[in-house]
């Protein structure tokens, strides 16, 4: 399935955070959004899994235009959506966190199932999985939260800033995971990097987004050969 | 003999107080609003149980219809009155104390709409067993039947909402929307329909303190008793000594503070009746702001 984006524009109170933003993920393929604070990343991947609306243009997600949808229905059809900073329940233990993203379905025989499914992804949190999720590592944390998404049996997941705070061999395995679960689960995943060469070694395409717009746009491995993005955003 | 008698006495009212700081509770986790209007229902909804026991004589039949009346209510307030004051009220100086203050005209209207429909004077509610004391040895205590059965009934009512906040799918949702409404939202939660779930929740646990702190007074019902802004007093006090957070700090809230008045009553003076909960207040937001339970351990329950 395919998700395509044309002419978004999202503002924060008189501020134009996202300006005419046009791009199109194809099913099964990983993009990474690239670019500096304030670029308008975040509130893209949030418009996108409408927590935020749009002053204009059409999100469309599988032929239909999903903008003015809850959150809570688009999970329904298949948007997963892990927010920023290891989007877990501190409250709740591991196991509640992963129950939490297979909860709409309202089938425990099949939740059971897909906590087995997440924790033979993520080994340690099943050894984790009665503890509370506040006293998990940060990488921990954001398996946790991938998990908690993965729950929900998505197709189209979205993932902000997954290696954020986190220590550099973590933040590989993590990327790693991100890559193997694209495959394994036919994904079609959105990936929203600070951490501008991790995300584009492992993205099928990389969008360059730079004040709200979109700057350069192609083929992951072209942007990293790219020279402009090379010196702005990979430093070197 | 005088010990024991204020520790039971102390812990039954104190059980009544927890009820009522739970429904404190649960509208203060769904929505982040303090309800002032949390007695107002419970009174409201205690004249539905007195209808109750007049048509259909029974006690056991009256409490369920009180505490439906009182569930449905709380959602229609939360519905009609506070999901829209929420939204519309997301911005400027006003944002965060409107819900607040429109508890507090709520509060009125109900009282003002009770003595209407039931005029001002007193109504009667008989208890389900008797209120006089146990005697033991010749020394009648002040501790009765009805005490005992108010006293277990609120335990297996506790021990139900426990089981269902910790074991089920509705109490996840609860809690989850409770800590973190947009994780609950991704997660496909339908937030909106849990607030109003939570608000009915409180309201019949308020229904069923406001029927037993009739019954376990003097049994008399009236817009201005003095049963109720007690009720709403303690309970918000109770609360606040839990942590305003937690179920289970609003259940020791409401022992520890019924316990407290028991023994200052009995042991210092009696005329302290209505100082002693507002010192005891006073002494909790002094002492410990976040209440007997830290803020976050509090979030456990």
């Amino acid at each position: 399935m395919t998700l395509t984006v044309s002419n978004l524009t999202v503002h924060h109170g008189a501020i134009c955070a996202v300006n005419q933003v046009s791009l199109t993920v194809p099913a099964g393929k990983l993009a990474a959004i690239i670019g500096s604070n304030g670029a308008g990343k975040t509130t893209l991947l949030r418009t996108l899994s409408g927590l935020k609306h749009p002053t204009q243009g059409e999100i469309s997600w599988n032929g239909e235009n999903i903008v003015g949808t809850k959150p809570e229905m688009l999970v329904r059809r298949g948007i997963s959506h892990v927010g920023e900073g290891k989007s877990v329940v501190p409250e709740l233990t591991v196991k509640e966190n992963l129950e939490l993203g297979a909860i709409w379905r309202r089938n425990n025989q099949e939740s059971k199932e897909s906590i087995e499914n997440v924790v033979s992804i993520f080994p340690r949190l099943g050894e984790r999985i009665n503890q509370r999720s506040d006293t998990l590592s940060g990488g921990e944390r954001q398996m946790l939260a991938i998990g908690r998404a993965i729950m929900s049996k998505p197709q189209l997941l979205l993932l902000d800033e997954p290696s954020l705070g986190l220590a550099p061999l973590v933040v590989e395995q993590i990327f790693q995971t991100i890559r193997d679960l694209t495959n394994s689960m036919n994904l079609t995943v959105l990936l929203v990097e600070q951490n501008a060469m991790g995300a584009l070694k492992i993205a099928d395409l990389g969008i360059v987004l730079n004040l709200g717009s979109v700057a350069v746009a192609g083929s992951a491995s072209a942007l990293i050969d790219d020279p402009a993005v090379r010196s702005a955003y990979l430093g070197y | 003999m005088d010990f024991l008698n204020t520790l039971l006495i102390g812990i039954t009212a104190g059980s009544i107080y927890s009820l009522m700081a739970i429904s404190m509770v649960l509208v203060w986790r769904s929505t982040r609003v303090v309800n002032f209007a949390q007695a107002g229902m419970a009174l409201l909804s205690t004249y539905f149980g007195f209808e109750a026991v007049t048509k259909l004589g029974s006690f056991w039949i009256a409490l369920p219809v009180a505490m439906v009346g009182g569930a449905l209510v709380a959602a229609l307030v939360e519905m009609i009155l506070i999901r829209l004051l929420v939204k519309h009220s997301s911005s400027g100086p006003i944002a965060g104390v409107a819900p607040i203050i429109a508890t507090l005209g709520l509060l009125g209207v109900i009282r003002a709409s009770t003595s209407m429909i039931w005029g001002g004077q007193d109504v009667r509610i008989v208890g389900p067993v008797s209120n006089d004391g146990y005697t033991i040895n010749g020394t009648t205590l002040v501790f009765s039947p009805l005490k005992l059965l108010i006293l277990l009934t609120v335990l297996v009512l506790m021990l139900i909402l426990s089981l269902v906040f910790q074991k089920t799918n509705i109490g996840l949702a609860l809690r989850a929307s409770a800590y973190s409404p947009e994780i609950a939202r991704l997660s496909g939660i339908k937030v909106d329909w849990v607030r109003t779930l939570g608000w009915a929740l409180a309201g019949a646990a308020g229904a069923v303190a406001g029927m037993f702190q009739t019954v376990n007074g003097n049994g008399t019902l009236s817009p201005d008793s003095i049963e109720f802004s007690l009720l709403l007093v303690s309970g918000f006090i109770a609360a606040v000594i839990g942590g305003l957070d937690s179920l289970i700090g609003a259940v020791i809230g409401g022992l520890v503070l019924g316990l407290m008045i028991s023994f200052v009553l009995m042991y210092i003076s009696s005329g302290l009746f209505f100082i002693a909960p507002f010192v005891i207040l006073l002494l909790v937001l002094f002492i410990r702001p976040q209440g007997i339970f830290g803020a976050k351990a509090a979030r456990r329950a």
